[in-house]
């Protein structure tokens, strides 16, 4: 089997409110794989976020490891973990974070102005099936395409790996099915390595491996000997 | 453009209204900066080269009579570079056209060649020819206010010969930059000039053949003003010296210097004052922009950008403010800067005196406003930088508000539940609401700072001319006479009383501290001009006593009771050993005033008299006029009344000027600061009052909250403006005081009130016009949106 492009060995995070703490994290170890569609399920407080903030250099660990292919980004410096996201992640947000004063094509614009080998912001529309919408404004876009705009943004820069928390969290089924489509298309057509928290459990489906979460850990691994296409689920 | 600076731009357009508000107030600094150290540049750097172009003297003296040969021996003094003898004089005019006599000083001109120093410049014409005895050459602005061109002819008493005069030409003078006449308040160029005749004339007309009764120096470049004076002192006393001073005590200079000071003055002190509001303006925006973009923040910092890329754009919305309040100010600057200068061309007499924009101060008035603004970014730069990538994904946590005291009074004191919302706004940012109140405090007392003004000059007037100088007229005598010349003033047509004055140029000395001025000695009954106090009452010299103004005993730094020198600069220039006896509030000049028989007494002398103050007919004035321009021994007449109504006019014209100003200048800082922080309070509180509105307040009552918070700061900041504005409006007096003026401290309730009223009124517009968009809420929208 290949080497892991994501590797963690008894990840943890704890949040500290004032006297309170939170174990977020009570030791993760996880391997994902380039190339693979992998969905991260869980109930609510269990940790994904925390997980994949740590993954995408969002978030510091409070103990344990974790390797971005031969990188140690618990080892990562601010400025090293800045230049990670920069060149290596593409995130995609629940709510679709577009900055609204600005048209579609500029918010992707804002990755490629600082990506290495950036693909042009209106290829990467295209490829999210954007081409026609490209200088609307956020407010001037439904929910399933402002989170198409943030796909393309993710991908724009050719990341490695494309982060996401709950893409279609705030989508119908019809829509939300759009934006699988769009993913499942970039981890297909580009083997961008493709990490997605859903509540939904029907999209397990289309992964190549899912990851489902309990109360801080990994409690089970479960890899698909075949994938649904995303037309087939509905929510 | 990068995609960011393209959102940026956007995002001021957006906000062009709270963007205008804050660049309003920032152009504020700049323009006051870019004019105040622009024009005293432009008055310094012209003065610099007028001076030395024209080669004006550093030392002037004045004597009864020196002999010629006497010149050698001023030449030889050590520190003298250049000495040169005149013959100068006061001679009445009887100009075409004017009733009133008028009044004029006459410069002698060297028989060969140029004059070595304080060289006029011809303006227009030619200067008289050495050897006429009746061609003249008039000030410029002498020759204007008269419609005199050259060919013109006018009628002089010239020491008692009366001749008519013609205008050969028109000149300027580094001597006569400011003019003023004896007794005068403001220069009157109508009915004072400087006349320029050939010295041989000159020497005839006043008995001063092979001698001089002026002279002026310049110095080498070690020599020292106050080495030379004493020396040249000593070898003028034997002919009446009246005491040699430098460019100080020169008068036009003295007025000059005084502009200078007041300029430096202002450069210092109002700009720093609209720099730290603005400075907290953008603080108080930029924060609240940094608070609703913290997703815009997570996500660039999620994308990769750096912290100093994601501070960089704060810092650069917070520098496009500010380029656009210094490009308005540059704007205002350079506007009011050319009127200033006109303004200048009215008072002083340059040969030329242009507005030059100065690199200098418009770029340090540009750093000064970009520091401002940056300074005021840079905190909620730094926030902005120092939040977590991880924010992008969460969405924003609720402000915290926390149960204090406040709530507690409040609680106890009954409030309603909107007032309790608006008590706790202001608690919860409660540096926030403590500048808003300072910062209207400041432009209240920037009112009353600028409304006291007017109260100040009609106490002056009050004084001046109602308590203590209510002579219809002073009439100068060309030397001190004795008593019997009252007398023959009582004579003259017109004259309804008449009471004798003698001034004697002295320097009064207590230990170290000395100034020199003319002591008034009067009559104990004087009724006509006499001296008062702070409350009006009359203030009598005691026996030999010496009655000081207040600002005279301050510099000398002595009180009643207290013994000061007296060295009379005149005759054999005793010096007297004087008590202090009194003080009195004098606005003009500092003043020192004898009892006139005492002072004879002391003097060993019959009394003198150098001045008659005169009551007269109205119905006789131009009998009486036309008397005085031939009556011989007469220097010069001041009608006060005319300086009266020409004090007015011109201090009126520049009370409503400045009046002005300061209006829209405390308006810009009222609704620069309440409608900036009513748009923060909306957009914070959108959400409350959507909700207040659903759950059924009225437009009225949901508007209460924001409306009141505000105007509870407006209010808050009345008093504490007060203070301000007192302390503002006594800086301003301690500051204005000067040995020529002084501006008494009045503070009327009508301008508590005047203040108090336009800055509320500023703020309340300012309400409403956020309270339109509070009418306007659409209250699904903002339910629904995230924050
Ligand atoms: N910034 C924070 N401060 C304190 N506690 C936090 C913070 N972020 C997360 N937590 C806590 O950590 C735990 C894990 O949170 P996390 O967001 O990872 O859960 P999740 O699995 O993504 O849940 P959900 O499905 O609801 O998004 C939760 O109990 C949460 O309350
Ligand atoms: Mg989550």
């Amino acid at each position: 089997m290949a080497q892991p492009i994501f590797r963690s060995e008894g990840l943890t995070k704890v949040y500290r409110t004032g006297d309170v703490s939170v174990h977020a994290l009570r030791g993760v170890d996880l391997s994902l794989y380039p190339g693979e569609f992998t969905v991260l399920l869980g109930p609510s407080g269990s940790g994904k976020s925390t997980l994949l903030n740590i993954l995408g250099g969002l978030d510091r660990a409070s103990g344990g490891r974790a390797w971005f292919a031969d990188h140690e980004l618990t080892a990562m410096s601010d400025r090293e973990l800045t230049r990670y996201r920069r060149d290596h992640v593409g995130f995609v947000f629940q709510f679709y974070n577009l900055v609204a004063s600005l048209t579609a094509r500029e918010n992707v614009a804002l990755v490629t102005e600082i990506a290495r080998n950036p693909m042009p912001a209106d290829e990467a529309l295209a490829r999210v099936g954007l081409d026609q919408r490209m200088d609307h404004f956020p407010a001037q876009l439904s929910g399933g395409e402002q989170q198409r705009v943030a796909i393309a943004r993710a991908i724009a820069k050719r990341p490695d790996v494309l982060l996401c928390d709950e893409p279609t969290g705030a989508l119908d089924s019809k829509t939300g099915v759009q934006v699988l489509e769009a993913l499942n298309a970039i981890n297909s057509d580009l083997g961008t390595t493709t990490v997605v928290i859903t509540h939904n459990a029907g999209i397990q489906a289309m992964a190549h491996r899912v990851v489902f979460f309990a109360d801080g850990r990994i409690a089970e691994v479960r890899e698909n000997a075949s994938r649904a296409r995303p037309s087939d689920i509905t929510w | 453009m990068s995609v960011l600076d393209r959102k940026l731009l956007r995002d001021l357009r957006r906000m062009w209204a709270q963007v205008l508000a804050i660049a309003l107030v920032l152009a504020c600094g700049v323009t006051i900066l870019v004019l105040a150290v622009g024009a005293q540049r432009s008055l310094e750097d012209t003065l610099d080269a007028y001076y030395e172009r024209n080669r004006f003297a550093e030392v002037f003296a004045n004597v009864r009579r020196a002999p010629d040969s006497l010149l050698p021996d001023i030449r030889a003094l050590p520190g003298v570079r250049m000495a040169e003898t005149r013959i100068v004089g006061q001679v009445v005019l009887d100009l075409p056209g004017l009733a009133e006599p008028a009044a004029g000083r006459v410069v002698s001109l060297p028989d060969f060649g140029d004059p070595a120093l304080n060289l006029p410049m011809i303006v227009a014409g030619r200067p008289p020819d050495p050897d006429r005895t009746d061609e003249v050459m008039v000030s410029r602005a002498f020759a204007e206010a008269n419609g005199f061109v050259p060919g013109d002819r006018f009628a002089a008493n010239l020491n008692g010969r009366k001749r008519v005069l013609t205008i050969t030409g028109t000149a300027l003078s580094p001597e006569f930059v400011y003019v003023l006449g004896p007794g005068a308040m403001l220069p009157d160029n109508r009915r004072y000039g400087i006349l320029w005749m050939p010295r041989r004339a000159l020497a005839a007309a006043f008995d001063l053949q092979g001698a001089f009764n002026d002279v002026a120096l310049a110095l080498t470049r070690e020599g020292q003003a106050e080495a030379v004076i004493p020396a040249l002192d000593r070898l003028l006393a034997p002919y009446g010296g009246a005491g040699a001073h430098g460019r100080a005590e020169q008068a036009s200079h003295v007025f000059i210097e005084g502009e200078l000071t007041q300029l430096r003055a202002m450069a210092r002190i109002l700009p720093p004052v609209f720099f730290l509001i603005s400075a907290f303006l953008v603080n108080m925006v930029l924060q609240r922009i940094v608070s609703l973009e913290r997703g815009v923040v997570g996500l660039m910092k999620a994308l990769g950008y750096s912290d100093a890329a994601v501070a960089g754009h704060f810092l650069k919305l917070a520098m496009l403010v500010a380029i656009i309040g210094i490009v308005i100010g540059w704007g205002m600057g350079s506007w009011l800067g050319r009127g200033m200068a006109r303004l200048y061309t009215e008072f002083f007499e340059f040969p030329y005196l242009v507005f030059q924009p100065r690199v200098g101060s418009y770029a340090t008035a540009a750093a000064a406003g970009l520091l401002a603004s940056g300074l005021g970014a840079l905190q909620s730069a730094r926030r902005a930088a120092a939040l977590p990538p991880a924010i992008a994904m969460a969405p924003p946590a609720p402000p915290v508000f926390r149960r204090g005291l406040s709530d507690r009074l409040a609680a106890f004191a009954g409030l309603s539940q909107p007032s309790m919302m608006v008590l706790r706004g202001i608690t919860r940012w409660p540096g926030r609401a403590a500048f808003s109140v300072l910062a209207m405090a400041a432009a209240v007392a920037m009112l009353m700072s600028a409304s006291f003004f007017p109260d100040s000059l009609d106490e002056i007037i009050d004084t001046a001319f109602f308590e203590q100088n209510r002579q219809h007229a002073m009439l100068i005598l060309a030397e001190d006479r004795a008593d019997d010349v009252v007398e023959d003033v009582r004579h003259l047509p017109g004259i309804l009383a008449a009471e004798p004055l003698h001034a004697v140029p002295a320097i009064l000395r207590s230990g170290t501290l000395s100034r020199r001025l003319a002591v008034e000695a009067r009559d104990p009954d004087a009724r006509l001009s006499r001296v008062t106090d702070a409350a009006g009452r009359p203030v009598e010299p005691a026996g030999s006593g010496i009655v000081l103004s207040e600002r005279l005993a301050e510099r000398l730094g002595v009180g009643p009771g207290d013994r000061i020198e007296m060295e009379i600069l005149t005759g054999r220039r005793e010096t007297l050993l004087l008590e202090v006896s009194g003080t009195a509030c004098i606005h003009f000049g500092l003043g020192a005033y004898m009892d006139r028989a005492a002072l004879a007494r002391l003097l060993r002398k019959p009394p003198q008299v150098s001045v008659v103050n005169v009551a007269m007919d109205p119905a006789q004035a131009d009998a009486l006029y036309a008397a005085a321009k031939n009556t011989p021994g007469l220097a010069g007449t001041v009608l006060l009344f005319q300086t009266r109504a020409s004090f007015r006019a011109t201090i009126g014209e520049n009370v409503l000027i400045t009046t002005m100003v300061y209006v829209v200048i405390a308006v810009l800082i009222t609704v620069g600061v309440a409608y900036n922080s009513a748009r923060i309070q909306l957009s914070e509180r959108a959400r409350e009052l959507a909700s207040l509105r659903i759950i059924g307040f009225t437009r009225a009552e949901a508007s209460y909250i924001l409306i009141g918070e505000l105007m509870a700061l407006a209010i808050l900041a009345q008093p504490v403006g007060w203070i301000l504005g007192w302390i503002f409006a006594y800086a301003q007096v301690v500051s204005f005081s000067s040995d020529l003026y002084s501006l008494p401290f009045v503070m009327n309730p009508a301008t508590y009130a005047r203040s108090s009223l336009v800055v509320l009124s500023a703020s309340a517009f300012s309400a409403l016009i956020v309270r339109r968009r509070i009418d306007r809420l659409d209250l699904v929208a903002v339910m629904k949106t995230r924050e």
